[in-house]
């Protein structure tokens, strides 16, 4: 293959990719904030104790980090037809790729909220602020800095794992890189692709760290 | 007006209980200072903590203005809350809002409209000398402007009660005293009400109408802090006044002599002096004002024994002045050594009564 014909496989696939990637991203981002949240004012001398439910959801929060992102895919698979109707696509990749890095985003969401100095929310309780205005103009508000931070490494995270799912029927540069690059011995695809990747990864990086500095004030 | 009675917080962990606080009685009238003196681990924290329900004490009463906190629950807690100021060791800032943000936090958790919102917190600012910092953030300015910045944002609800949790603890000893000259000012232009913990004596010294010393969980004295300095045996005044520990030699008498107010004008070492011929020797001595009056100790050795000056210390105790007779320590020393060894007074007092001597407190 020359570039002539190599380069107009790499848009589509790129374009996948970031499809993929965005939509996991919005669900997990959503989701991964709501789970990471419950498991810090549920905890024992929280916002909202509730050590049961705090349990629970490390539990679910831990066995889904522990699962290999490709089995994870594989596992679901039932779960993944019956909410989209395949199993098979860029969009029925989307179900397995979220599943896999809410519990990811979760963590980073617990740390970053767990970095809030308790006398600010000693503060704000003393000022008699309700428990939701402390959730969100306390916690979630001070915590902004780390929840973008996390967000930017769970994106990066997704962007690999849809180069996975791109082996098992979804589409994106993973998928090129597998069908060409290395079973075609295409040696031109497979170095296109790890630079598009390489590409894509750093300027997510570089607008993560960019929006979390401007949310710093020190 | 602060009312506490008999209150106790105990914190069970792992089958062990902690007896934080242990019975506190506490009254602060309306306008007045208090302030509550202890080292870490006293209870202080607990104590202070207890008056605004951010911890719950398992029995006692919290009367603020009339109304007993204990009854509330939920948003009349959090009303109740909102009436009731407080300042923060570490001051407690959101560092993701500037100045004018911070002090805007309790107006909009009260549900102020944002008009009247930023009419208000220029007000504040203002009050604590902070307008040209308004849109500065936390990290961007030095720790007693974020005091300030703490004192505007618990002042925007418009208090009658100020809790202040080691407000000046943090701060280094000129920007204390700028702070507390604010609460003062403060306390006398808003007739606040300020309870404060604090394990500087330094703060008492400088702001307290009245004053307690706390350990282990309870106040070991507690009043007019005029009134405790010339109390015999007063921790407070052996931590404000730290004299040398001296033993007194054989056949002569150490006497500490403490004054306050009126009594400094008396020339009553001369007056010792003369009357009974006795020559005075000054050993140590301080004079400080405290809460605008001046208050002094001095430590002087007498001729003779205890019991032959017993008329001379007589006439010092009629002249209005609080007498102790320091005795000698350890097993050699007097019949009445009782306390000797014990007198571990708190808060940067143990300089005064060190181990050679301590300070008995003299027989009524």
């Amino acid at each position: 293959m020359t570039w002539d014909e190599v380069t107009p496989l790499l848009w589509p696939a790129t374009r996948e990719t970031l499809y993929m990637t965005g939509v996991s991203t919005l669900f997990t981002a959503v989701l991964g904030l709501l789970i990471g949240v419950l498991l810090v004012i549920t905890e024992r001398g929280g916002l909202l104790p509730a050590p049961p439910v705090n349990r629970v959801l490390g539990v679910v929060v831990n066995v889904g980090r522990s699962l290999p992102f490709l089995i994870l895919m594989v596992a679901i698979i039932p779960f993944t037809q019956a909410l989209v109707g395949t199993s098979i696509g860029n969009t029925a990749a989307i179900v397995p790729l979220t599943i896999g890095a809410i519990p990811f985003y979760a963590r980073l969401v617990e740390i970053a909220l767990r970095e809030v100095d308790p006398g600010v929310i000693a503060a704000a309780d003393a000022m008699g602020a309700t428990r939701r205005e402390i959730v969100g103009k306390v916690l979630l508000r001070e915590a902004r800095p780390g929840l973008v931070s996390g967000l930017t490494v769970t994106v990066i995270a997704l962007i690999g794992y849809t180069a996975m799912a791109g082996t098992v029927g979804g589409g994106g540069l993973g998928n090129l890189a597998v069908v060409y690059g290395y079973e075609r011995f295409e040696g031109k695809v497979m170095l296109a692709t790890v630079v598009l990747l390489v590409l894509l990864v750093l300027v997510i990086q570089a607008i993560g760290d960019f929006t979390a500095r401007r949310l710093t004030h020190k | 007006m602060i009312q506490i009675e008999k209150l106790r917080k105990v914190y069970r962990a792992r089958g062990r209980e902690v007896t934080a606080v242990d019975g506190v009685d506490l009254t602060v009238p309306e306008g007045e200072i208090f302030g509550v003196l202890g080292r870490s681990g006293a209870g202080k924290s607990t104590l202070l903590r207890c008056v605004n329900l951010l911890e719950r004490p398992d029995a006692g009463r919290v009367v603020i203005d009339g109304r007993d906190l204990l009854t509330l629950n939920g948003a009349a807690l959090r009303r109740a809350r909102q009436g009731i100021g407080m300042i923060h060791q570490h001051f407690g800032l959101l560092g993701s809002r500037t100045v004018a943000g911070n002090v805007a936090f309790p107006l909009e958790v009260m549900g102020v409209p944002r008009a009247e919102r930023s009419a208000r917190v220029a007000e504040l600012l203002d009050l604590v000398g902070l307008t040209d910092h308004a849109r500065a953030y936390p990290a961007q300015i030095s720790g007693g402007q974020k005091q300030r910045v703490g004192i505007a944002r618990a002042l925007a609800g418009r208090p009658k009660v100020l809790l202040s949790d080691e407000a000046t603890s943090a701060l280094d000893p000129e920007t204390t005293a700028s702070i507390l000259e604010l609460l003062r000012d403060l306390n006398r232009r808003l007739g606040l009400t300020v309870l404060l913990i604090t394990h500087e004596m330094e703060v008492v010294k400088r702001i307290c109408d009245s004053a307690a010393v706390m350990r282990d969980g309870r106040f070991t004295e507690s009043g007019p802090v005029t009134e405790l300095l010339a109390r015999p045996g007063s921790e407070l005044a052996r931590g404000l006044f730290p004299l040398p520990p001296a033993a007194p030699r054989d056949g002569s008498t150490v006497i500490e002599v403490t004054f306050v107010g009126g009594a400094t004008d008396q020339p009553f070492v001369s007056a010792l002096a003369r009357r009974y011929a006795l020559d005075v020797n000054i050993l140590g001595g301080a004079v400080e004002t405290v809460g605008g009056e001046r208050v002094g100790r001095l430590q002087l050795e007498l001729p003779g024994d205890p019991a032959s000056n017993a008329e001379p210390i007589a006439f010092l105790r009629e002249s209005g002045l609080a007498v102790e007779i320091r005795t000698a320590a350890g097993p050699a020393g007097t019949a009445d050594t009782g306390t000797a060894g014990t007198g571990t007074a708190g808060t940067g007092a143990d300089r005064a009564s060190g181990t050679a001597a301590s300070i008995e407190e003299d027989a009524r």
